[in-house]
């Protein structure tokens, strides 16, 4: 179960910029729940995210993983039990490594990095098989450099490297804004797919409300850093896209745009 | 032909420098100016432990282990206290200079009577009074060819990988779980570790350790990794390491020529010049034709 408990965070504290995210934030999910994160710009979203990842520090509170807090645990550290997928396809894998390469070492996560040889040759026809469920053919061509793939397909195989090894959280960040909406809809499945092979729970910021509505038990919608809409379950399953869509121009018209 | 093999000699020397700069530059992106202080780190430990009758061939990995913590320092201070990059390499190469002074114990230490790599007891022995002159230029070659293949090697470790993954996109080496700072100040100590191992080397070649032979040493492995890079760049075939090698000596090669045929004051301009022509000449000619036409 991960908890955030009277979460407070600042940006630019004591400066004329200062700017209350969080005030209090408290948040909630159990083990293998999808949660659907939606907001506007600024809504603290991705904050969220990066202060469960330790990417960015914490002013006051705690973050609560099965009953350790883990606010003072550096980011690195944080990882071992946590896959990030990013909204640039270009941050989960490495340029100019090849295929094969960038599965070793994702593979090779929680462990040591030490002088034995990087390619494990018995691991290879494992990583084909990986990657041939995600239908892009990149099978065939485990040494080719990483760099010259399309964003869609780096993002499949960022999504793949995230979650190759065994990890309690799948944290993704706006995973599919950067993709075309055929190429979306394919990661998005794939998505899916994996959370519900593996039994991940999972948080996902999306613009996209379709998949907001489409995908997960959970829905929550920020606002000035706070919850302002959270239904799971049945009451989940029957929100419409024009009910978020409702709630969204109800805050806009609050905030004056 | 003496000309030719004494370029090939001092490009090969420097080579393994270039191989510790394509580390840094290159593989970690950092432009690590160190270098002009562990590279005459490295000749300073060779004068002072050959004065003191170390075996010469033992005075190579002490070069490199000593090369190994000033990297790490330099790694330290860039990392731990969040010094900016260059800075931090500025930092180790003024500090270096006086650590250089206490260890050879004056600013030029000269070494021709003194037991080295290329002349002792042991070669003597095997060949007679007079060691072949042909055989300092195998000696090199050969730790050359040492460096290069554990390097190649290094780098298809896993170790290797993460060292490459963190000059790549370093998001990922902190996604899998690893410290990107410690990866980065691993690689900066390999780098120089290389480097100083380059100055022990040519501190035995040249019979002499001298204070300011590190003034322009990083210009020249960044030079000689450029070059080689960019001359080799559509033979994929070549590797990387080979490629930086082969820069040094085109190096060295265009400032003998400079020196031999326009005379001292000239040399850096043709140098230049000689530079300039390389790289144009090694630039893709194929697309500058299809956009004409």
């Amino acid at each position: 179960m991960l908890e955030l408990k009277n979460i407070h965070k600042y940006y630019n504290p004591g400066t004329i910029n200062e700017m209350c995210l969080f005030e209090n934030f408290n948040l909630k999910i159990e083990d293998g729940q999808f949660v659907s994160v939606v907001g506007s710009n600024g809504s603290g979203k991705t904050s969220m995210l990066n202060l469960i990842c330790g990417s960015i520090p914490l002013d006051s509170g705690s973050v609560v993983i099965d009953g350790k807090d883990i606010a003072k645990e550096k980011e690195f550290k944080r990882n071992q039990y946590i896959g990030r997928v990013f909204q640039n396809p270009a941050m989960g894998t490495c340029p100019s490594m090849t295929i094969a390469e960038n599965m070793a070492l994702a593979d090779n996560k929680g462990k040591i990095y030490g002088l034995r040889l990087g390619k494990n040759k018995l691991r290879m026809d494992y990583y084909r098989e990986n990657l041939r469920q995600l239908g892009l053919g990149l099978e065939d061509k485990m040494d080719v450099k990483v760099g010259v793939l399309s964003g869609g397909q780096r993002q499949a195989m960022a999504l793949l490297m995230s979650t190759m090894t065994p990890i309690r959280f799948l944290i993704l960040d706006e995973h599919t804004a950067a993709l075309d909406p055929k190429t979306a809809d394919l990661i998005m499945e794939l998505t899916d797919k994996v959370v519900k092979e593996k039994k991940l729970t999972t948080i996902m910021v999306t613009h996209n409300l379709r998949y907001a509505v489409e995908y997960g038990d959970r829905l929550l919608m920020l606002h000035q850093g706070k919850a302002v809409m959270d239904c799971a379950g049945k009451e989940k399953e029957s929100v419409q896209i024009e009910q978020i869509l409702g709630k969204f121009n109800e805050i806009s018209i609050e905030c004056g745009n | 032909m003496d000309f030719l093999v004494s370029v090939l000699e001092q490009g090969l020397i420097y080579g393994i420098m270039a191989l510790g700069v394509y580390i840094t530059y290159k593989i970690l992106d950092f432009p690590d100016l160190s270098v002009d202080g562990t590279f005459p780190l490295g000749a300073a430990i060779t004068a002072a432990m050959i004065k003191m009758g170390v075996n010469p061939y033992l005075t190579l990995l002490i070069a490199f282990a000593v090369g190994l913590c000033a990297g790490a320092c330099t790694g330290l201070i860039h990392v731990k206290f969040k010094v900016r990059d260059l800075l931090s390499g500025i930092i180790m190469m003024t500090g270096l200079y006086t650590v250089n002074l206490y260890i050879a114990g004056t600013n030029n230490v000269p070494l021709f009577s003194s037991e080295t790599i290329f002349r002792n007891e042991m070669l003597k022995k095997m060949f007679g009074e007079t060691v072949p002159k042909w055989l300092d230029i195998v000696i090199i070659l050969i730790i050359v060819l040492i460096c290069k293949i554990l390097l190649d090697l290094y780098m298809k470790t896993q170790s290797g990988y993460l060292l490459r993954a963190v000059g790549d996109n370093d998001v990922i080496v902190t996604s899998l779980a690893k410290d990107k700072g410690n990866v980065k100040i691993l690689g900066l100590a390999i780098s120089n570790g290389l480097v100083a191992l380059s100055g022990c080397v040519f501190a035995q070649q040249s019979k002499v350790f001298d204070i300011s032979m590190g003034t322009g040493a990083l210009v020249i492995g960044l030079a000689s990794v450029i070059i080689g890079l960019s001359f080799f760049k559509k033979m994929s075939f070549v590797k990387t390491t080979t490629a930086v090698i082969v820069g040094s000596i085109f190096y060295k090669l265009c400032v003998a020529l400079a020196l031999k045929f326009a005379g001292a004051t000239a040399t850096k301009l043709i140098t230049a010049i000689l530079f300039l022509v390389i790289l144009i000449v090694s630039v893709d000619r194929k697309r500058k034709v299809k956009v004409n036409a």
